[in-house]
């Protein structure tokens, strides 16, 4: 289906990040977000308290971020799309309902515009070191996904596809934006409602009778019902059936925990985005995401100046991590840089991935700046000698 | 409908999952018996059923969400009240009940508790407080009442207890009511006056704990705590709730201690955008139900 016109601010904008995630969020369907302030967060949930009661939705601050991050699930069983948004400190305190969201195949969008930690950190300063919290933080087994994007227009791009992506799969998506991002300013075009995509709920279309909360038609995705229309489900956090009633067994743990992850693991191909510039011929694949692509860009073109075969690979999607492909491209290049403002978390990935067949090397960067392009094209050049 | 004259089946019976029957409650535990009351104050004050939902936390009290026949979520520990908000706000149609224990709603949940009393969210918050945390083993709870042995304090409480309806009525809420499972139908029939309150209304029911804090306590068994009940409870309407705290083996105020009313949080809310927007508002309205797929399909 297509989005709703109420929610889209159609048209050329020059705002930042934040503001475009939130237009995102709007034209994604959101109509519903529960938050906490933050920095470097709270711009985005300023303007939707702003916008949402003019398209039919609202907003609650909430007392701390556990009780954003469950009102936001609330709203989704009494039929809105939702999100929250947060940075570090608070998607830490978040990481319990995450879980809920996974276990209880909650839809919905995590926002965090991530900053220098641990900790309070540096509250106004960019960093990239929740990438494995968004991925583990939560207890327990389960799969979740995670976008980055790298610009303004992305963060209104990819928060549509956020809310689209959870709707398909039931599944909370991480939106792993950092301080650059949320804070820079660029054009962002908003095409008309007609021409964004929508996923709608999987809403059942089964009698109260026949309707199973969390059977399934193959596709491993229940469908959903919400509150007040008779259905009288029972929904929880214990490991459950079926018929969403509590069952303390093994094997039922082993059903539904296998499906929590399966359903997205199956489906990984299609759920993973990457961009890919010059890989044919690639000596040296620079790997990043988020802002640190941006300053990679620079890095990768002094390097082909300089005559040297570097192709880019950026993680769109950073959860479920692109195996296929750094499988593939290991049997043919030298190695891989990877940059990323942490001491290294993705690059654990690259390095799992490429399972010794080519070199990898990390660009690590604490946070609270961006690199410095020279320090990526070192990495390169170092790389070139393999 | 429900038929409360047929004497083959409890009256109570259509609004349980008789299919998750036996519940997890110990013998004389009074979960049940607040259960009983809800269901009978449903049927008599003629709620509707299908716009009714059920928020529990977790715990004993917890479980309630999974043994009632009707929307029912059973949420994280301590959040069952911020969640109910957000389906609340999400629907305003829905009649949102948060029932959930002691430990749940004025520990681990104990800041959006107060919080929700402020807003005067529309949720009746129904309260069973056994004194301690019972599924974990019996463990001091805020409301443990002075030397009174727990778990983790063998040697006898020495922290104060929270007086809950102290607590919300300070916070804010526009009913307040206390019962223990002795007064049931006193129970039942504020929870259907809970139902004629709009903004946030809370009912505290004392409950026994046998396996846990009675015999720790050396109060005897299930009927025991009946008995104790019955002679120990004071009927106080109006008391000022700053005085019904709780103590070891002291007198249990019970009773309504505030019915009030102001605006809670949607009307306000309305209000506000009314008054701002003008008619670029646009109100929460959920859409119906999409059609259903034919059963002979």
């Amino acid at each position: 289906m297509k989005a709703d016109p109420r929610g889209v601010l159609t048209g050329t904008h020059f705002i930042d990040g934040d503001h475009a995630c939130c237009e995102g969020a709007l034209a994604g369907g959101a109509r519903f977000a529960a938050g906490y302030p933050i920095t470097p967060s709270t711009e985005v949930v300023e303007r939707f308290a702003a916008r949402v009661p003019t398209v039919g939705g609202s907003f609650i601050q909430m007392e701390d971020e556990l009780a954003a991050s469950i009102a936001l699930q609330g709203s989704v069983w009494g039929g809105a799309k939702a999100f929250t948004v947060t940075s570090g400190p608070g998607f830490s305190l978040m990481m319990e309902h995450i879980g809920y969201a996974a276990m209880t195949e909650t839809p919905c969008v995590f926002v965090d515009v991530q900053r220098g930690g641990p900790s309070t950190g540096l509250p106004t300063l960019p960093a990239q070191a929740d990438m494995m919290q968004a991925r583990w933080g939560s207890h327990g087994d389960y799969e979740i996904i995670a976008l980055c994007p790298n610009s303004p227009q992305e963060c209104f791009d990819l928060t549509v596809k956020a809310f689209n992506l959870s709707e398909e799969f039931r599944v909370p998506v991480m939106f792993m934006m950092d301080e650059v991002v949320g804070h820079m300013t660029e054009k962002v075009v908003i095409p008309p409602a007609d021409q964004i995509d929508v996923v709608p709920r999987k809403h059942t279309r089964k009698s109260v009778e026949d309707y199973l909360p969390y059977g399934t038609n193959g596709d491993m995705v229940p469908e959903m019902a919400h509150a007040g229309e008779g259905y009288k489900f029972h929904v929880t956090g214990l490991t459950h059936d079926e018929r969403g009633y509590p069952n303390m067994t093994p094997q039922t743990q082993d059903k539904l925990v296998r499906r929590l992850q399966n359903k997205i693991r199956a489906a990984a191909d299609r759920i993973c985005m990457i961009e890919e510039e010059d890989l044919d011929k690639a000596d040296v694949v620079v790997v990043s995401y988020g802002i640190t692509s941006r300053v990679a860009q620079r890095a990768i073109d002094l390097a082909q100046e300089r005559g040297l075969k570097v192709g880019k690979l950026r993680l769109i999607t950073a959860w479920p991590f692109p195996d296929k492909k750094i499988v593939e491209l290991a049997t043919r290049v030298k190695a891989f840089v990877v940059p990323e403002l942490n001491l290294g978390q993705m690059v654990r990935e690259v390095e799992r991935a490429a399972a010794g067949k080519a070199k990898t090397l990390a660009v690590p960067h604490a946070g609270g700046g961006v690199h410095k392009p020279e320090e990526i094209l070192n990495a390169i050049v170092e790389a070139s000698q393999c | 409908m429900l038929n409360v004259l047929d004497d083959t089946v409890n009256p109570v019976e259509p609004l349980l999952r008789t299919d998750r029957m036996p519940h997890i409650w110990c013998p004389g535990c009074g979960i049940g018996t607040t259960v009983n009351s809800f269901a009978r104050a449903l049927i008599e004050s003629k709620i509707d059923l299908q716009s009714l939902t059920l928020v529990s936390g977790i715990g004993c009290t917890g479980r309630v969400a999974g043994y009632v026949k009707l929307d029912s979520f059973h949420t994280t520990h301590g959040r069952a009240i911020p969640f109910a908000t957000g389906l609340k706000l999400a629907n305003p149609r829905l009649n949102v009940v948060v029932y959930s224990g002691d430990g749940d709603l004025s520990a681990i949940g104990g800041n959006h508790l107060i919080h929700a009393a402020r807003r005067n969210i529309d949720l009746k918050v129904i309260c069973v407080n056994n004194l301690i945390y019972a599924m974990t083993g019996g463990q001091t709870a805020p409301t443990t009442p002075g030397r009174a042995t727990t778990s983790t304090n063998p040697y006898g409480t020495f922290e104060p207890a929270f007086n809950l309806p102290h607590l919300v009525e300070a916070a804010g809420a526009v009913y307040v009511a206390r019962w223990t499972t002795f007064h049931v139908r006193q129970l039942a029939r504020s929870i259907s006056e809970a139902f004629q309150k709009k903004g946030f209304s809370f009912i505290e029911v004392i409950s026994p704990c046998p396996t846990l804090y009675q015999r720790r306590n050396k109060m005897g068994d299930g009927l025991d705590t009946m008995k104790y009940y019955k002679e120990k409870s004071k009927i106080k309407h109006g008391a000022p709730a700053s005085e019904v705290g709780l103590t070891l083996n002291g007198e249990i105020a019970v009773g309504k201690f505030v019915d009030r009313d102001r605006p809670d949080y949607q009307t306000m809310m309305h209000a506000q955008y009314v008054e701002s927007l003008g008619e670029r508002y646009i109100e929460v309205t959920r859409e119906a139900v999409p059609e259903m797929e034919c059963a002979c399909e």
